[in-house]
């Protein structure tokens, strides 16, 4: 890594100014100097440098796009370099980075339009004590992603601060080799979610106050389908925040009171979380065909719509399950728990593929949703039947799978 | 072709030391890494505040169906060094030669005749055609000039560089970092508004220019058969635009049986379909293909994908945010206004709108077209 010496951008700085100095009057005011002189920097970028953000609350109007591999950019601390995004009127994020090798640290970016920081393809990407944030808190309008890498190969996403995304807070999607540590969402419709990503660890994170706190997903008509994702010794705690996600996107059909939802996908193993005081269940396992029939009926070809192989073990649960979102779980929970009862811990909408099952209707071993932890219980909902016969899991569900290796990050980052 | 190069650049230097004199200097390739501030010293286009001047052996042409940039005209150049041609593709762009300089100028037409109104100028916005004179120049007292893209091609590949013109209207200055030019405007006659014409920076080229994103090589995207399929004014004389182009050298050959387009404005032409794919294949699908950009979508409208689900027919959103409208399918068929693509194209908030990048206005043109076309489809979903 070699840093580009100041010199070069206060030349790039000068011959700017001097350029435009006609057309100065014709700026508005949130076109600042800073903000062109960083986009200068970021497109005659050169692999190997270090673009730094000073301190400050840094107002841009457009976004700022990266598309040279190697590119390192640093601020002093994400309280202090503060990219802001609450004028902008062009471009669908803060930040796009179409580039490998990207390591982005100690910043933050408020209030942009559409997404804060989107990275689509790349390998070896950090992003690290980034914060996104909406700073007028859960609101329908807050752009979508605040931390949204897509397409990306090895990569380590730490430390970071995510905050009122209308969608997911922290989304990687369709993504391979991927570590989510350390960080804290809170307030977004999602706080953390992996989508159609195949070999994710996420761990050491705090969920709180998301509509949802842990997603991970499987949608269809994508590239790429998802499978193998570890969700181990997080904190997710009381994700309670009404919905105001989007109507129509598929997390607006997420309930509120949702702690971890597994959607779709396969190979998932839950263990060693703290679990509490989410509403509406602590863990809910759905298909497909959970979020409406209306919309199923034809099935992208190749799409697996069923949620299998999910490993539960070791985790540490309180409350929760005690007032779900939405009327029909409302009704469900009164009719078979009482007014001052609750959900189980694991709900699951009872949707199996009927070439996994074995005689009595229950998947096969090796497809098995198993729960083996403590007390815990798992609810059968039987969406598929209206509900007609809601059942506590029988020992179909007393099993084990086995232990999904550890991601490694090769090379190795950070 | 580096030396080659140099000694074009040495004989433009000289040439610009004599630019003094009438004569016109003529087109020099830069280097890429030392593109010049001024617009005017490639030689492509020149401007007096008087006239747009194309050079001598710079060729204008046209498109069947251009992408909509808030209703700017586009004058459109080609010009490849002297002894050189491009070779004929049926798909994708035609293969140009190292040196080849694409520019586009973009222009509107001002609503009254006072040019000198500053800041409170008016701007014509419609889809108009570029007027060039009988001598092939754009008379300025009848259009402002905002940016001219250049796409230049060398041994490497292509390059982009973004020009914005002065006040004068006397030479555009390189600008990598892109601008936000705030204008007023009128439709139809109507009463005046506000728009954010937003020049791209030179990342954002590639934000179109890169239609492969794994490569992220960019290329022109204009330029390819179906697209310059069709008559075009020189110097006041009509004629099939490939056939001047291969009277006059540009490319090597073109065959009897050119690939299917359509001129989306133009319903005698071809079928409401045949149109609408090529005005989303224009509109779209530099992002929205197999490799593209928006390949993270899974939505393809590539002008060769068939209409299916790939192409949005019944697809349901992925990372859609705000896009979606509340509405369920990419394209519903037979309903219109429940289908995202649909009100994508409907709004300018940067969260909502597509394209993403070059449209602060909505197209009405382009949503009916558009609108028509999912209305008249047959099924469900």
């Amino acid at each position: 890594m070699r840093t580009k010496p100041a010199i070069a951008s206060l030349v790039t700085l000068a011959v700017l100014v001097s350029a435009c100095s006609q057309e100065q009057k014709q700026q508005p005011a949130a076109s600042s100097a800073y903000q062109k002189e960083l986009q200068t920097q970021l497109i005659m970028a050169q692999p190997g440098d270090v673009i730094t953000i000073p301190a400050g609350v840094h107002e841009m109007n457009r976004s700022l796009s990266l598309n040279v591999s190697g590119v390192t950019l640093r601020g002093e601390g994400m309280d202090r370099s503060i990219l802001s995004f609450k004028n902008q009127v062009q471009g669908a994020e803060g930040l796009l980075v179409n580039a490998s090798d990207f390591t982005i640290e100690d910043l933050a970016i408020e209030d942009t339009a559409g997404d804060g920081l989107k990275i689509n393809e790349g390998r070896n990407i950090v992003i690290r004590r980034v914060r996104t944030e909406w700073t007028n808190g859960p609101d329908e309008r807050n752009g979508a992603y605040g931390i949204y890498p897509v397409q990306t190969q090895n990569v380590l996403l730490e430390e970071c601060v995510a905050i009122a995304a209308s969608d997911a807070g922290i989304y990687v999607g369709q993504s391979h080799n991927v570590v989510v540590r350390n960080n804290v969402a809170e307030y977004n419709v999602a706080g953390i979610e992996i989508e159609n990503t195949t070999n994710a660890d996420v761990y050491g994170n705090r969920a709180t106050n998301n509509t949802g706190g842990i997603l991970v997903f499987n949608m269809p008509d994508l590239p790429q389908p998802g499978h193998s994702t570890r969700v181990y010794r997080n904190t997710i705690v009381a994700n309670n925040t009404d919905n105001f996600g989007a109507a129509g996107t598929p997390v607006a059909s997420v309930p509120a009171g949702s702690g971890i939802v597994i959607y779709a996908n396969d190979r998932i193993e839950v263990f060693d979380n703290d679990i509490a005081d989410n509403d509406t269940a602590n863990i809910i396992i759905g298909s497909y065909y959970a979020t409406g029939n209306e919309w199923n009926r034809e099935l992208a070809s190749g799409y697996d719509p069923y949620p299998e192989t999910i490993y539960i073990h070791g985790n540490r649960f309180s409350g929760g399950g005690s007032s779900p979102d939405g009327l029909d779980l409302k009704a469900l929970k009164l009719a078979k728990f009482g007014l001052n009862g609750s959900f189980p811990d694991v709900l699951w909408d009872g949707f199996v593929n009927s070439a996994n099952v074995d005689e009595n209707g229950h998947l096969l071993p090796e497809y098995a949703i198993c729960l083996d932890n403590g007390d815990s219980e798992l609810l059968n909902v039987d969406l598929g039947n209206d509900s007609e016969n809601i059942v506590i899991g029988g020992p179909e569900h007393a099993c084990s799978h086995t232990r999904l290796p550890p991601v490694v990050l090769e090379p190795p980052l950070g | 072709m580096r030396g080659a190069f140099g000694s074009l650049c040495a004989a433009s230097l000289l040439a610009i030391c004599i630019a003094c004199a009438p004569a016109t200097p003529p087109v020099v390739v830069h280097d890429a890494a030392m593109a010049p501030q001024r617009l005017s010293e490639w030689g492509v286009v020149f401007a007096d505040g008087d006239y747009l001047r194309i050079n001598d052996g710079v060729t204008p042409y046209d498109l069947n169906t251009p992408l909509f940039s808030d209703y700017a005209q586009k004058l459109r150049t080609v010009w490849l060094p002297p002894g050189t041609q491009a070779e004929y593709r049926d798909q994708g762009p035609f293969e140009f030669p190292v040196g080849t300089i694409i520019s586009k100028t973009f222009h509107y037409r001002y609503e009254s005749s006072d040019k000198n109104a500053g800041a409170s100028i008016v701007l014509v916005v419609g889809d108009g055609e570029v007027m060039l004179d009988e001598r092939d120049r754009l008379a300025l007292d009848e259009y402002h000039l905002v940016e001219t893209r250049l796409l230049v091609r060398y041994a490497e590949g292509w390059k982009a560089f973004p020009y914005i013109w002065n006040a004068a209207q006397t030479d555009a200055t390189l600008e990598v970092a892109g601008d936000i030019r705030p204008y007023r405007y009128v439709r139809d006659g109507g009463v005046a508004s506000e728009f954010n014409y937003v020049v791209p920076d030179a990342n954002q080229c590639s934000g179109c220019h890169a239609v492969d994103h794994s490569s992220k090589a960019i290329e022109p995207i204009g330029p390819r058969a179906w697209q310059l399929d069709r008559d075009y004014r020189y110097q006041g004389i009509v004629r099939k635009q490939l056939t001047h182009w291969l009277d006059t050298g540009i490319i090597d050959r073109v065959p009897a049986n050119l690939p299917r387009g359509a001129n989306w404005l133009h319903p005698g032409d071809a079928s409401l379909e045949d149109r609408t794919k090529a005005y989303l294949d224009v509109n779209c699908a530099h992002c929205h293909n197999a490799v593209g950009a928006a390949d993270t979508s899974g939505l393809d409208l590539d002008l060769g994908n068939p209409v299916g689900r790939s192409y949005g027919i019944c697809k349901p959103p992925v990372a859609v945010g705000r896009g979606s409208g509340d509405r369920p399918f990419d394209i519903y068929p037979g309903r219109p206004d429940e289908s995202i693509l649909l009100y994508r194209m409907q709004h300018s908030d940067p969260a909502i709108a597509m394209p993403e990048l070059g449209r602060s206005l909505v197209h009405d043109e382009g949503v009916h077209t558009v609108r028509e076309w999912i209305a008249s489809l047959d099924g469900d979903c």
